[in-house]
């Protein structure tokens, strides 16, 4: 296991007129090399959650463990954490401010006070993992697309050799190319280095075809916890909670209602194609 | 003439360097000609870099053509004396709630414009009231914006910009930094201003759901309209969109795949009844 989170409680503004719960008796668990969607609507806790996983937010109760230790031990190096719990902040790009991508993604592991080459090897493999060539070293962050600059980003916090990778939404604001090319990317990273990925999502569309597994958050609450298929099962719930599913569960279910036998479990084009192809054969045999 | 028509409009940005005294020339818009017809919904996609937001932004005279015309109700954009005329009848609403709100109150937020275009006070107010009822919003008229959530707060400032009263209203991209529930806020708003009040809407986007619903859909690439026409005829072009780097809505690409497999459906299938009903007659 990763990261465990025991009876996590956060309150802001504990104490003033503006108390508000924005975390609730919430119990997870996190194991290695998971791929997990974190859904839920704007408010419901999933980015005070996420700022819990490496220290930034310190729960008002409860515990978190990472590797079986207590990041609340006194003594404990929540710095060491970060290292190892990387976040992907929304809107990552307008954290760069360094001269070319190379020095921008140096930045953090030169805080690691690592010896000079070790940090230009890092940036290096950092910046081949999210797919920049040495061609972009020299240029400037603010001169590439959106969908680059956010490369840029997630490599600095790469080149830190996280184990846990979480992202806030990483594809807001993107077009539906550069939403595939960081998706796919997170992907890799996930396949490919064995890291462990925490994805912070709105769209069910996406989180259908990339995650094992689903968390869903409502009011600070962890209200559903399994497979897409298992959650997706509860759409009509999930519309309460101001969700829906992907589009692909509604038509499959309205096709059910009106007489035609697929399984209610599809969720992708793919797997709606398919069956339907199959009852289409069928008939006409 | 139509509320909005642009004649071969051209448009580059040119960055000068001071070093080597060369231009590096990016031509955003390469010969667009477009008419926009009064009190319609109309829709315009394409992926990043393919000139949207630059026509957007020709819309109102934020920028203005290095080559052929804008015609905004008849009006050159081009003529200096009539930028003022210009912005008044085609309002913007832009993609960052954020930077849009200036004001500390709601209701001062929407007043703002037409108070710096001399409205007499009580008609301010009087155009605050309407703008906030046709946006939902008046309710919240005397909270800080900042409480807001982002799908309320550009409701916020469509208020704004209805308060101009305007005939057209060009968002660019307002729903691409909100969550789901913001996004279906925003829409609805904007399609009742469209059918209850006549006014034209120009939605610059890229999210497919958005614009199933449009009386007219534009798809630009690369500076050029490459597709024009309604949204089922656009859209049953899947392998076209594509090429254009767009997603089509999933029960659109679930059709097409059927029909590429030999299933005999009809083209431009966009909402999920239109699905059921067409696999029900043959299944």
């Amino acid at each position: 296991m990763a990261i465990e989170l025991k009876n996590v409680n956060h309150i802001y503004g504990q104490g003033t007129i503006f108390e508000q719960y924005a975390l609730k008796n919430v119990d997870l668990t996190i194991d290695d090399g998971e791929f997990i969607g974190l859904i839920g609507h704007t408010g419901s806790g999933k980015s005070t959650l996420i700022q819990h996983l490496n220290g930034l937010l310190k729960a008002t109760e409860g515990d978190i463990l990472y590797n079986g230790e207590s990041i609340y031990r006194e003594g404990y190096s929540l710095r060491d954490l970060r290292s190892h719990v990387g976040l992907v902040f929304q809107y990552p790009e307008h954290q760069l401010f360094e001269v070319d991508v190379f020095t921008d993604v140096c930045f953090g592991p030169k805080n690691l006070n690592l010896p000079d080459e070790e940090i230009k090897k890092r940036a290096a493999e950092a910046l081949s993992m999210v797919g920049l060539d040495e061609s972009f070293y020299k240029q400037s962050p603010f001169e590439l697309s959106g969908g680059q600059k956010r490369r840029v980003a997630i490599a600095g916090v790469l080149a830190m050799k996280p184990e846990v990778l979480v992202l806030d939404e990483p594809t807001a604001g993107l077009d539906p190319r550069g939403r595939d090319e960081i998706l796919g990317l997170v992907s890799d990273l996930h396949e490919k280095q064995g890291l462990t990925v925490v994805l912070v999502s709105h769209s069910m569309e996406d989180v259908a075809r990339y995650v094992s597994r689903l968390v869903v958050m409502n009011h600070g609450e962890k209200v559903f916890d399994g497979t897409p298929r298992e959650v997706f099962r509860h759409y009509r719930e999930l519309e309460k909670i101001g969700l829906a599913a992907p589009q692909i569960t509604y038509a499959v279910h309205a096709l059910r209602e009106r007489g035609i036998a697929v399984d209610e479990d599809i969720m992708t084009v793919e797997e709606a194609r398919d069956a339907l192809l199959a009852l289409w054969k069928e008939k006409t045999c | 003439m139509g509320i909005i028509k642009t004649v071969n409009l051209i448009f580059d940005y040119i960055r000068h360097d001071d070093e080597t005294n060369t231009d590096e020339i990016n031509h955003a818009l390469r010969d667009v000609s477009l008419e926009i017809e009064e009190g319609s919904f109309v829709a315009i996609l394409g992926h990043n870099g393919s000139g949207k937001s630059t026509f957007a932004k020709l819309m109102n005279g934020i920028l203005l053509p290095t080559e052929g015309t804008v015609f905004v109700s008849g009006m050159n954009t081009n003529d200096e004396n009539l930028l003022w005329d210009v912005r008044k009848t085609a309002g913007m609403v832009f993609q960052n709630p954020d930077n849009q709100i200036i004001g500390n109150v709601v209701e001062e937020d929407v007043g703002f414009g037409p108070e710096n275009i001399g409205v007499p006070t009580e008609e301010i107010w009087e155009r605050v009231d309407r703008s906030l009822k046709e946006v939902g919003m008046t309710a919240y008229r005397l909270q800080s914006p900042n409480k807001l959530s982002g799908g309320q707060k550009q409701r916020v400032a469509i208020a704004g910009v209805m308060a101009m009263r305007p005939r057209c209203i060009v968002l660019d991209e307002p729903t691409a930094m909100l969550d789901p529930n913001g996004r279906k806020e925003v829409i609805r708003t904007v399609r009742e201003l469209n059918k209850q009040e006549g006014i034209t809407v120009l939605l610059i986007t890229h999210y497919m759901e958005e614009v199933i619903d449009a009386d007219r859909v534009v798809v630009m690439d690369d500076g050029r309209v490459v597709m024009d026409g309604t949204p089922k005829a656009v859209f049953s072009q899947v392998e076209e969109l594509k090429k254009y780097r767009l997603d089509v809505p999933q029960v659109t690409e679930l059709a097409y795949e059927l029909k590429k497999a030999g299933m005999p459906l009809p083209d431009g299938i966009l909402t999920i009844g239109d699905l059921t009903d067409s696999l029900a007659a043959i299944l």
